[in-house]
């Protein structure tokens, strides 16, 4: 038995009100009662953990506490130390990470003729994307309609989503599968090649392509491979930007690197920037354990706010519904959205349904939150977690025996390394802080209000309003890096730069220096969440010439 | 200060020497084509090495390094302060490979007629099917395959002597399909021969009883009550052995 | 909370990095464990979620030499457990287009020749984190079985492990790479509808219908909304 005794009462329960609740449809609640419900209970309304950005643009907003943060934050460059005529690189598009959204625009700019470099902080590859599992929406069967995912984005985005950008992402949604077919990706399909299509939450048709549970990591590792077969491509690993370059024409004219193993620093000139940092989930707002890879600590966003871009529903995070409570070692990770789509439903500690599964991720989030702490329905283990349990095993009864290994290998293994067997225990879900909502306020081609800056992906906002439907952002990465790649370069073959100049960072600290917040504020970007543990005897910095007092000198 | 000094000298040197271009760990650098160590070229590139260096001189096995290049996937192996970098070149340090050794007395490795004293120590020895990955992939050019057939035979005299420039770097562990530890083997092979097949050096024990017995200890006395002068005296008569 | 604290409540293992001894509490992963210990990850950690390969680790005991391999991120420790990254190994990648290849076997060996060296050690099956039958997508590459090489290798996350330790000097896990995309271009049948629909939209049938949706009034958008016809999962 992987639970541990206290829990089996809850999971008798379960077992046994199994067979009613398969045949059991609970309505999905109208638009206006979304929006009162998570009025109420969604993390991104409590009154605590947030505060108003002093400075930038978006000042005056109200943002997450840890991402005002790191918008506020200092400069890691200092510019008189930095000497701009000393360039590393000279390029005609720069991309900054390596997710879905930098390796569709990396491919892009190359076929329309650019020199590309891609700059990332850990691995090529290493993104959000690898680890996305459900899969991209595309509105690509007769019955279905880009008009229809259109519709179905704004409603889930509460009706705020910039209509221009929904439609871009909408309309091309189809080319990008094609594309992606094209380039040697395994899509699920049937024998005679239609795809095999399921729909998720807030969706009117099945329309999510997928493979296996296994999407982003397909998707990824094909574009990698692509990647690194083309001529004039090319890419520096464990070397994020710290900060953009402008010119003195007010465009930005490229980033400065640091090597993440020998901290050295590489100026490098490029006549357009992409910036496609994604996330900000070890940031972990609100408290929340997270389902982003290490990297994701909001990069992107705290460079393109100091050179002047403002964000959009930047105070907007999608908490996704179902990240793993148990055991220990699993917290925080995702659980797809597929499990729901093919039929798992979400039980409380008495056996009963929460709310219909197919809730978009912020509203099943929110009834999950009210279920656990207001109604005290929740199953709590001895690690102090809290959640409801996702009854998985219904879907081999729905399906047929079979279902659940084929359609959620990556899972079933994930829980089988701790004795927990998918295909006959449900699992232990709570809300895990999945998503970014908005971010850089950008056009249909993700061109942001800065001349010579690009930002697609997660990175950037406004085309999901103040909820992402799922499938959609696997699906943002590629119609928005493609867009970025091309315009990219065009533009680069136009562009003339300027003298290049850190003047902004010069402006910046002044700024902070005057609201008297410097010495508070930490450097941003952060680069990399600090889960070492820190003892009070460890030295801070083994190469540093000061000593701390009473701590133990090395020889 | 050391910011622009470093950036400005490297701009110099790009300018009088030819540059390779070589990778770490996937990430490509440009060293100076002066006949740069790996292990030079890590800290011409920044590195401050913590693991992965030792005597840097070839004789401790610290610096094992796996390389190939960009135009051949041929895995190479060399130490990293002994090996110079060439164009193209792939490079990757492992600077550590699990391996359980036996833990063992020399007193355990008393040889006994008819029994494989390093087949008992290390049982897996026999799943060896002769890959010759454990030559390959010797920094120091041993011929590991046949020491290791020689250990299954338990030829402890070749064990030995074909063994002996080993640094135990780890590198044939690393790379041992069956998981085994040649360099561990053969160092319990030569402590056994050292302790109990080497032929015993008669002199040196005859001397050792000679001194526990006290012989030289009335002379080491009348040395001690010597004056300076008589010393020096001595000393400048003394017979000295011709050297060969 | 102080270690002493730790070690009263929650029982501590001794685990070995690149052997060094630490103790740490029962109940964390190699990657937690590392970071328990002080090490802050650079190189060896990446979606901490075992999808990216990343952080793949080679691990015995020093009750048991038998090498074992783990994603750092999804394996509890152990007592006695000794552990190593190993999070790169130099492998050369060929370049190619996928577009100018063919979906063969021959087309396969061309790229890679050395697959035939292949002498079925089966080094790689035990190396794979994932518990992948790397063994048996190699002789299925080798016999030009492309359905079988996709189907067999899908969970690889590309971790490098098998290349690292081929006595070969082959990478399975770029083989089967070469081979899944082209399953995924040539083999898997093309998705008509997926054709028809995007010919459809270059066409601009549906560009009339989000300009009237464009302009429609909240209010109305929203009854539209609510009203849509949702398609029976």
């Amino acid at each position: 038995m992987p639970y541990p005794p206290y829990m089996e009462e809850s999971i008798r329960k379960l077992e046994a009100s199994r067979q009613r609740r398969m045949k059991e449809e609970i309505p999905l609640i109208s638009s206006d009662e979304r929006d009162m419900i998570v009025r109420k209970y969604h993390p991104d309304y409590r009154e605590t953990g947030k505060r108003k950005l002093l400075l930038g643009p978006n000042k005056d907003e109200t943002m997450p506490e840890e991402l005002a943060n790191q918008l506020e934050g200092n400069s890691r460059v200092d510019p008189d130390k930095v000497d701009l005529s000393k360039i590393d690189y000279d390029v005609d598009v720069l991309i900054i990470g390596s997710g879905g959204a930098g390796l569709s625009a990396a491919l892009l700019a190359q076929e329309n003729g650019a020199r590309v470099l891609i700059a990332t902080k850990l691995r090529l590859g290493d993104s959000n994307t690898i680890g996305a599992e459900g899969g991209t929406q595309a509105a690509d069967r007769p019955n279905d309609s880009p008009v229809l995912h259109y519709l179905d984005t704004m409603g889930g985005g509460h009706f705020e989503n910039v209509p221009e950008l929904v439609w871009a992402m909408a309309r091309d949604a189809p080319m990008a599968i094609k594309w992606l077919e094209d380039l040697g990706v395994n899509w699920d399909k049937e024998t005679d090649g239609s795809m095999r299509e399921l729909e998720l939450a807030g969706e009117c048709r099945r329309r999510v392509h997928s493979c296996k549970d296994y999407t982003g990591l397909e998707v990824m590792r094909v574009l990698r491979d692509e990647v690194r077969c083309r001529d004039n491509i090319d890419y520096i690993e464990f070397e994020p930007a710290i900060e953009l370059i402008m010119d003195d024409e007010g465009q930005v004219a490229g980033a400065i690197l640091v090597n993440l193993e020998t901290n050295k620093l590489s100026p490098v000139r490029a006549k357009a920037v992409i910036v496609a940092t994604g996330g900000l989930g070890r940031l972990h707002t609100q408290g929340f354990p997270t389902t982003n890879h290490y990297g994701a600590t909001a990069d992107g966003l705290a460079m393109a706010y100091r050179v002047g871009c403002s964000l959009i529903y930047g105070d907007s995070i999608q908490y996704h519904p179902t990240g793993a409570v148990y055991p220990l070692q699993l917290v925080g990770i995702l659980i797809t959205e597929n499990v729901r789509a093919l039929g798992g439903q979400i039980i409380n500690i008495d056996g009963e349904q929460v709310a219909c599964n197919l809730e978009p991720r912020d509203i099943l989030a929110s009834f999950e939150i009210r279920e656990c702490t207001e109604r005290h329905k929740g199953i709590t283990t001895s690690a102090g977690n809290v959640g409801v349990w996702e009854d998985i095993p219904l879907i081999d009864m729905l399906h047929g025996e079979g279902t659940i290994a084929r359609r959620l290998p990556s899972l079933v293994h994930k829980f089988r390394r701790f004795n927990i067997d998918l295909i006959h225990e449900p699992v232990l879900v709570y809300p895990t802080l999945h998503y970014q909502n908005g971010g850089v306020r950008m056009d249909a081609n993700s061109a942001t209000e800065v001349p010579g800056l690009w930002a697609p992906g997660e990175v950037g906002g406004g085309v999901h309003g103040q909820n992402r439907l799922g499938g959609n952002a696997t699906l943002d990465i590629y119609v928005f890096g493609r867009r970025a790649g091309r315009e990219a370069a065009q533009y680069a073959k136009e562009v003339k730069l300027g003298k290049l100049n850190l003047d902004h960072v010069r402006q910046w600290q002044k700024e902070l220096e005057q609201l008297d917040i410097a010495k508070e504020r930490p450097f941003s970007p952060m680069l990399l969440p600090n889960y070492a543990r820190q003892p009070s005897d460890y030295l801070a910095d083994l190469y540093t010439e000061k000593l701390q007092p009473g701590l133990v000198k090395l020889a | 200060m050391a910011q622009e000094t470093r950036v400005a000298e490297e701009g110099k040197v790009e300018e009088k020497v030819k540059m390779l271009d070589i990778y770490i760990m996937g990430k490509r650098y440009k060293v100076p084509d002066a006949g740069l160590t790996i292990q030079a070229a890590l800290e011409y590139c920044g590195y401050n090495l913590i693991r992965g260096c030792g005597c840097r001189e070839g004789f401790c096995g610290a610096c094992a390094t796996i390389y190939n290049f960009t135009y051949d996937p041929t895995i190479k192996y060399g130490l990293a302060c002994q090996t110079v970098v060439e164009q193209n070149m792939v490079i990757t340090q492992i600077p550590f490979f699990p391996a359980a050794e036996s833990l063992y007395n020399v007193g355990d490795l008393q040889p006994k007629e008819g029994v494989n004293k390093l087949a008992e120590l290390y049982p897996d020895i026999l799943t060896c099917f002769g890959c010759n990955n454990c030559t390959k992939t010797c920094p120091q050019n041993l011929e590991v395959m046949e020491f290791v057939s020689d250990a299954i035979r338990g030829d402890y005299e070749k064990v030995y002597e074909k063994s002996f420039d080993c640094l135990l770097c780890g590198l044939c562990a690393a790379r041992c399909p069956q998981g085994l530890q040649p360099y561990n083997i053969a160092l319990a092979g030569r402590r056994l021969r050292g302790a109990y097949l080497a032929p015993k050096s008669q002199h040196n024990l005859d001397r050792v009883k000679e001194i526990e017995e006290g012989n030289f200890d009335a002379d080491m006395e009348k040395l001690k009550k010597m004056s300076a002068d008589e010393l020096r005296e001595l000393y400048a008569k003394r017979e000295i052995e011709p050297a060969l | 909370m102080a270690e002493a604290e730790v070690a009263e409540k929650v029982r501590m293992f001794d685990i070995y990095v690149m052997e060094k001894r630490y103790k740490v509490p029962e109940g964390l992963t190699i990657q937690t464990a590392l970071e328990y210990c002080g090490y802050r990850l650079i190189r060896g950690c990446g979606c901490r979620g075992g999808s990216c390969g990343a952080c793949a680790t080679v691990y015995n005991f020093t009750h048991d030499p038998t090498l074992r391999y783990g994603l750092a991120c999804q394996t509890a420790v152990e007592q006695d457990m000794c552990v190593v990254q190993i999070p790169c190994f130099p492998t050369a990648k060929p370049s190619y287009d996928l577009k100018e290849l063919k979906p063969t076997g021959e087309q396969v060996l061309e790229i890679y020749p050395d697959l035939a060296t292949c002498f079925g050690c089966n080094n790689c099956t035990q190396s794979c984190p994932q518990d992948i039958e790397v063994m048996d997508f190699m002789s299925a590459a080798l016999r030009g079985d492309f359905s079988a090489v996709t189907a067999e290798s899908f969970e690889c996350v590309m971790c490098g492990m098998c290349a690292a330790r081929c006595p070969q000097g082959l990478s399975p896990y770029n083989i089967a790479m070469l081979i899944r995309r082209l399953h995924g271009r040539y083999l898997l049948p093309k998705s008509k509808h997926l054709e028809e629909k995007v010919k459809e939209i270059e066409e601009g049938k549906y560009d009339a219908e989000y300009e009237k949706l464009r302009s429609t009034p909240m209010e109305e958008l929203r009854r539209i909304y609510d009203e849509r016809w949702i398609e029976p999962k």
